[in-house]
């Protein structure tokens, strides 16, 4: 069953948060879920084109209370 | 040169050739600048499958300091922008730890400022080398599944750089290294003793190329004959230590500590704000703008901070210990300085300490004449 996590990448500064990502969902399975937080901007874009780089599937990417966070899902199958 | 198999030269691990004829893989290191795109493109237009390795120093200049102090234009991380562009797989991978060893012990020494360019080169070549390594027995183990490297590729060409990119250079990074004849440059190659790749066929040594020097002019061209239109032109290549002031920086904060030693997050603030050492004991760190005030924010919990609120101004961390409310006092002055209130008769400050307890100092701004030169570094 596909499971949901959150990765707190929070003040730290690109690559960072896309670092502690890539290591997050290496540890994950295909279809499991992860919430990014982090504080620098460039997560907006680094996350997502890590994920497309990677074939991951980016859900969700937005801003709630100033912290950032990216939604994605792992994809395995590739 | 000695015509030696592979196999003879591996003597010890299973070679991949038993497994099923499979396109041959390269590693190969990415930058984020040109170079490395089309060494990239070189090796791709060979048939050859690539991924793409880029290591985090911590002295990266990737953008940290727009980051910080420009949060409304886009920003973008180049590595992965050049891979997604060469539609290859990137492993971006920390060494900041390990890479202390390569800034304060360099073998081979520094450049010009405090950038051990030889030393990072064949740190990061070794560390691909690794990679290989490892994924070479990963690949035995997966026989057939395609999953290693058969050797590395770097952007390197002979005698742009004048410390890592020397003729005489380029062996000693492929031999400190361990990569040995596994390293291909494929924009310098003909300049080069064949390598690995070469001999055994993989790829074809008359379609590599042979620059050198420091005339970007042949990789413009490439560029243009791959229809590359876009791509990062880093001035001053792409580290900090490169920077004549963030090595005076760095240097300074080991002079003042005593010994040649830094955590990520010394790098990191020197990155970050003015940096002014009024004494020898004492060195503050004044935000220039709201982006790099809410970066300070979050070691507040490290140092202590001086913040202006009488008057708007910037949020200054402070390294070292103010010893008593007359240094305090003195500090806050200058901090005054950089406020809304530098004008002022009296601008008030809170000081405020890592565990929250905080003072209210009142101070009359220095002038410009009080803040002396030599405090900047």
């Amino acid at each position: 069953m596909a499971m949901e996590y959150q990765l707190d990448a929070r003040r730290l500064l690109c690559p960072l948060p896309v670092i502690r990502t890539q290591n997050r969902v290496r540890e994950l399975d295909d279809g499991d879920l992860l919430e990014v937080l982090a504080t620098d901007p460039g997560v907006l874009n680094d996350v997502p084109a890590w994920c497309r780089i990677n074939g991951h599937n980016v859900l969700e990417t937005g801003t709630r209370e100033g912290i950032i966070f990216v939604r994605l899902q792992i994809v395995r199958d590739r | 040169m000695t015509q030696t198999s592979p196999d003879q030269q591996q003597d010890s691990a299973p070679r991949q050739e038993a497994a099923p004829a499979r396109p041959r893989r390269a590693l190969a290191l990415i930058s984020g600048g040109l170079d490395s795109m089309l060494a990239v493109k070189v090796i791709q237009a060979q048939g050859i499958e690539v991924e793409g390795v880029n290591f985090f120093t911590g002295f990266c200049v990737e953008g940290h300091t727009h980051a910080i102090r420009d949060r409304k234009k886009p920003k973008r991380n180049n590595a992965l922008w050049v891979a997604e562009q060469l539609g290859i797989r990137l492993h971006i991978v920390d060494i900041s730890e390990e890479y202390k060893d390569v800034v304060l012990k360099p073998r081979y020494g520094y450049g010009a400022h405090m950038n051990p360019c030889l030393d990072c080169k064949i740190f990061m070549v070794s560390q691909a080398s690794l990679m290989l390594d490892k994924a070479r027995s990963l690949a035995n183990d997966r026989a057939g599944e395609g999953q290693g490297f058969d050797f590395i590729i770097t952007g390197e060409v002979v005698g742009q750089r004048p410390k890592s990119q020397r003729k005489w250079t380029m062996p000693v990074i492929a031999r400190e290294s361990g990569a040995d004849d596994r390293l291909l440059r494929p924009l310098s190659a003909r300049n080069l003793d064949e390598t690995l790749p070469e001999r055994e066929g993989w790829v074809d040594r008359s379609k590599l190329y042979g620059f050198s020097g420091r005339n970007r002019k042949p990789q413009i061209a490439l560029a243009q004959a791959f229809g590359l239109e876009e791509f990062a032109q880093p001035a001053g290549g792409c580290c900090f230590l490169t920077d004549e002031a963030y090595s005076r920086k760095l240097g300074d904060l080991w002079q003042a500590r005593g010994r040649r030693d830094y955590e990520l997050d010394d790098i990191m603030l020197l990155k970050v704000g003015r940096h002014l050492r009024p004494r020898p004991h004492l060195k503050l760190i004044i935000s220039r703008e709201e982006g790099e005030g809410q970066f300070l924010q979050g070691y507040r919990y490290q140092f202590a901070s001086l913040e202006t609120v009488s008057h708007g101004g910037p949020l200054t961390l402070v390294d070292g210990e103010l010893a008593d409310q007359a240094e305090a006092e003195f500090a806050a002055a200058i901090v005054a300085r950089f406020s809304q209130g530098r004008d002022a008769e009296q601008v008030t400050v809170v000081w405020r300490q890592p565990d929250g307890v905080a003072r209210e100092l009142r101070v009359k701004p220095c002038t410009p004449e009080q803040v002396p030169e030599d405090w900047y570094l």
